[in-house]
């Protein structure tokens, strides 16, 4: 007799139930029950959105180079557990050499923005040479907290190339994973627990979209969201969003393809952030020293 | 022997000393300016475009309707599809050379009808607003053909169609912030100038035709909100960059909602300046009357929030005190003036209200003994002391020459107070401490921040906000992007 996995949600470091109690069932496609999944409400979100700005401070902070490590950490524990991704890959419709081809691709998406991690400052920096005395410069800042609705015809790859990047920059997330493919979602939560990633970095949710994102959409202390084509629902969300002038990127990408990542996916979720200091003029520009 | 005055002296006076007018040329009446032509609003409507300062009419400026907008949309279309997507890259750049200069050479005349136009003090027009101005040009011209540099890795497009619409704070500034990038870029432009201050922007009009740019690659309609509301409407408009309050922001966001069109919004803020109980405090005390005094307030990063550190409060705020009284407030023509006219009698009277609100709110109020001009929209220079983060004066934006005080004992408190407001457009730091400095600009939720010093502006310099103070940057290598889409 095999033990079955109980699927829960990712809030603030921890796997509670919904706090709705409420669930829905996965059905394979004999009709048979594959899991009870989590039916999350506003409430979840509310509580997903404090854990997440809880936690921007710290992992906002963080330096780079720390930041960089675990994102790599998290690739590796990914790695050590592709059977399972591949095996729910497969029982929500993939076949073995598609499941295997996504979990390799995850893991080298992960890879790739753990190398960008230290990188991405310098490359969209500038020390600006303006025309007074005065030392100034930009650089770039997370946004905060990052709404980030998962593609909804994919259970893994497209959930992780849309969080890598908010993460890399130092942003926290929440998350709403496909309705349908909830399964990877999950799975990868208890990958980013393990990682050293601090609670409440990244909040993963399951459940219905159209429920779940209007509360996301209109949350004062969400600074920007991401999702792909959401087709009727565009309209609402991007309304909802300019209560706050949520910053919101829509981003339609075969996720698959090598080249569905690159820098831009990281600084659409940074702000610029430029800094004056005067400069002491003692000595003439005669002295040559 | 002549005794040492105790205090500053608050009846001194200096002799007048205006700047003349009568080099200046305006028209009586300004039509529309598109495809290099003046041409007559279909509206068949004008308004009065007046001195603030004075009262009087300056001259009539054409009130464009939406089929106006549309003349002025479709010009602009028929030059980036045909002259000015088409043309070389460096020889874009040369037209914005050649505009930069020609605004040098009639830099006076820029100066003095900004200065009728706006109230603004013809100090900050002819050392701020017109050079600054100038150098947005002489900047973003010798981007146009080094793209590839900013973008590197990317295929850069130019978006189309530009819709600018412009405050009334910095009339010429603004223009030359909206259209130089735009221009570098590829884009073409409909500019709407503020309804209060026009002149700057027809005036900038008959040097885009002097120059030669080729016709319809900038074309400038005036109006009302409807005018700009048309604009943003427009079908055929690619993207729209704006300039003014949070409020106007989240209309045209919500009304670009479902196009295609980009949008830039630099809006309004609250910013906190900051002084700690180790800066130089005479240093300091110029640093707050330059943050919130400068152009009348009418400033969107204005230091609107002063919070003083608690054991240097009562020294700060007497010599901010003494400093104010030598302010003057008046003719903004005058050379000596510090403070010139608030910009219009609406803006007069909401800074009024805000005023009295923050009486009502039981702040204490300190205004300055100067004597106002019987004519004309002038406000004295005001603080409020005991005022509570939760009051309204310390909230809202109020645009005008108007501070409140608040002090703070540690780094983490003030750093909560100035980051507990809805706005991040910029924030000023006064401290000796270098540590401090890098903590506290890394920090403050703001998209400018200036350290020991305040209001300064570059065209080689990013500016822009966090949060509802809006999106996009502009200014420097990132205000390209702005105008650019990556394919």
């Amino acid at each position: 007799m095999e033990i079955l996995k109980t699927y829960k949600i990712y809030i603030g470091g921890a796997f509670p139930r919904t706090e709705s109690g409420r669930y829905y069932a996965l059905l394979d496609s004999n009709g048979n029950t594959q899991a009870n999944v989590c039916l999350c409400s506003k409430k979840d979100i509310r509580n997903a959105v404090v854990a997440a700005r809880k936690a921007f401070g710290g992992w906002g902070e963080r330096s780079a180079f720390n930041r960089s490590q675990i994102l790599y950490r998290i690739a590796e524990m990914l790695n050590g557990r592709k059977a399972q991704f591949i095996e729910e890959l497969t029982l929500q419709g993939s076949t073995q050499a598609q499941a295997e081809a996504e979990v390799s691709m995850a893991i080298d998406r992960i890879v790739y923005y753990a190398g960008w991690a230290d990188k991405f400052v310098q490359v969209a920096s500038s020390v600006n040479p303006v025309n007074s005395s005065h030392f100034n410069f930009s650089t770039l800042e997370p946004m905060g907290v990052v709404g980030v609705v998962a593609p909804a015809n994919s259970s893994l790859i497209g959930l992780v190339s849309m969080v890598m990047p908010v993460l890399c920059g130092g942003n926290t997330v929440v998350g709403i994973a496909s309705e349908k493919l909830p399964l990877c979602a999950v799975t990868f939560a208890e990958v980013l627990h393990t990682s050293d990633l601090p609670g409440g970095t990244v909040n993963i949710l399951t459940g219905k979209t159209e429920e779940m994102l209007p509360t996301l959409a209109a949350h004062m202390d969400v600074n920007a969201l991401v999702s792909e084509d959401l087709g009727p629902l565009n309209i609402p969300t991007a309304l909802a969003c300019v209560d706050n002038l949520k910053r919101k990127f829509q981003c339609d990408q075969d996720w698959m393809s090598r080249d569905a990542q690159n820098l831009q996916l990281i600084t659409h979720f940074q702000e610029v952030k430029t800094t004056w200091h005067p400069i002491e003029n003692i000595g003439g520009s005669s002295s040559s020293y | 022997m002549p005794t040492k005055p105790t205090s500053v002296p608050t009846d001194w006076n200096y002799a007048p000393s205006p700047e003349g007018t009568s080099h200046i040329q305006l028209k009586k009446k300004y039509s529309l300016f598109i495809n290099n032509e003046w041409v007559e609003p279909l509206s068949n409507t004008y308004y009065p475009t007046v001195n603030p300062a004075t009262e009087e009419v300056l001259a009539e400026i054409a009130w464009a309707n939406e089929a106006d907008v549309d003349a002025a949309v479709r010009a602009a279309r028929n030059a980036y599809e045909n002259t000015w997507s088409q043309m070389p890259a460096h020889e874009r750049g040369k037209y914005l050379y050649r505009i930069a200069r020609m605004m040098q050479e009639r830099a006076r005349e820029f100066a003095v009808i900004e200065t009728l136009d706006g109230g603004k003090t013809i100090r900050e027009s002819r050392d701020v607003d017109v050079p600054l101005a100038c150098n947005y040009f002489f900047y973003y011209a010798g981007w146009a053909d080094k793209l590839e540099y900013a973008f590197p890795n990317q295929k850069i497009e130019p978006l189309g169609v530009a819709g600018q619409i412009i405050p009334w704070n910095f009339p010429l500034l603004m223009a030359a912030w909206k259209i130089a990038p735009a221009l570098a870029t590829g884009n073409t432009v409909v500019l709407k100038p503020s309804e209060t201050t026009p002149l700057t922007a027809l005036k900038l009009a008959e040097i885009i035709k002097d120059c030669g740019l080729p016709p319809g690659v900038v074309n400038i309609i005036t109006g009302h909100g409807d005018t700009g509301a048309a604009l943003v409407k427009h079908p055929d408009v690619n993207k729209i960059a704006f300039t003014g309050s949070t409020q106007v922001g989240k209309i045209i966001q919500r009304a670009v909602t479902g196009t295609n069109k980009k949008t830039t919004l630099e809006l309004g803020g609250k910013s906190a300046n900051i002084v700690f109980d180790d800066a130089p405090i005479d240093q300091a005390v110029e640093g707050i009357v330059n943050g919130i005094f400068f152009n009348q307030g009418h400033v969107c990063c204005a230091g609107s929030r002063l919070f003083v550190q608690e054991n240097i409060a009562p020294v700060v705020i007497q010599k901010l005190k003494a400093r104010m009284e030598s302010l003057y407030v008046g003719d903004p023509l005058d050379k000596n003036t510090d403070i010139g006219a608030i910009n219009s009698k609406e803006q007069l009277e909401t800074i009024q209200k805000y005023i009295q609100i923050g009486i009502n709110e039981g702040a204490e109020i300190f205004q300055t003994e100067c004597a106002l001009p019987t004519k004309g929209y002038f406000c004295k220079p005001t603080l409020f002391l005991n005022v509570a983060q939760s009051n309204v004066i310390s909230q809202e934006e109020i645009f005008g020459p108007v501070l409140t005080i608040q002090t703070f004992r540690s780094i983490d408190e003030v750093i909560q107070k100035a980051n507990n407001s809805p706005y991040g457009l910029a924030a000023g730091v006064w401290t000796d401490k270098g540590s401090r400095i890098f903590n506290l600009s890394t920090k403050l939720r703001a998209g400018v921040v200036w350290a020991n010093t305040y209001n300064k502006f570059d065209p080689t310099s990013p500016f822009g906000g966090f949060k509802e103070s809006g999106f996009g940057r502009e200014g420097g290598l990132h205000g390209l992007s702005a105008y650019v889409k990556s394919e």
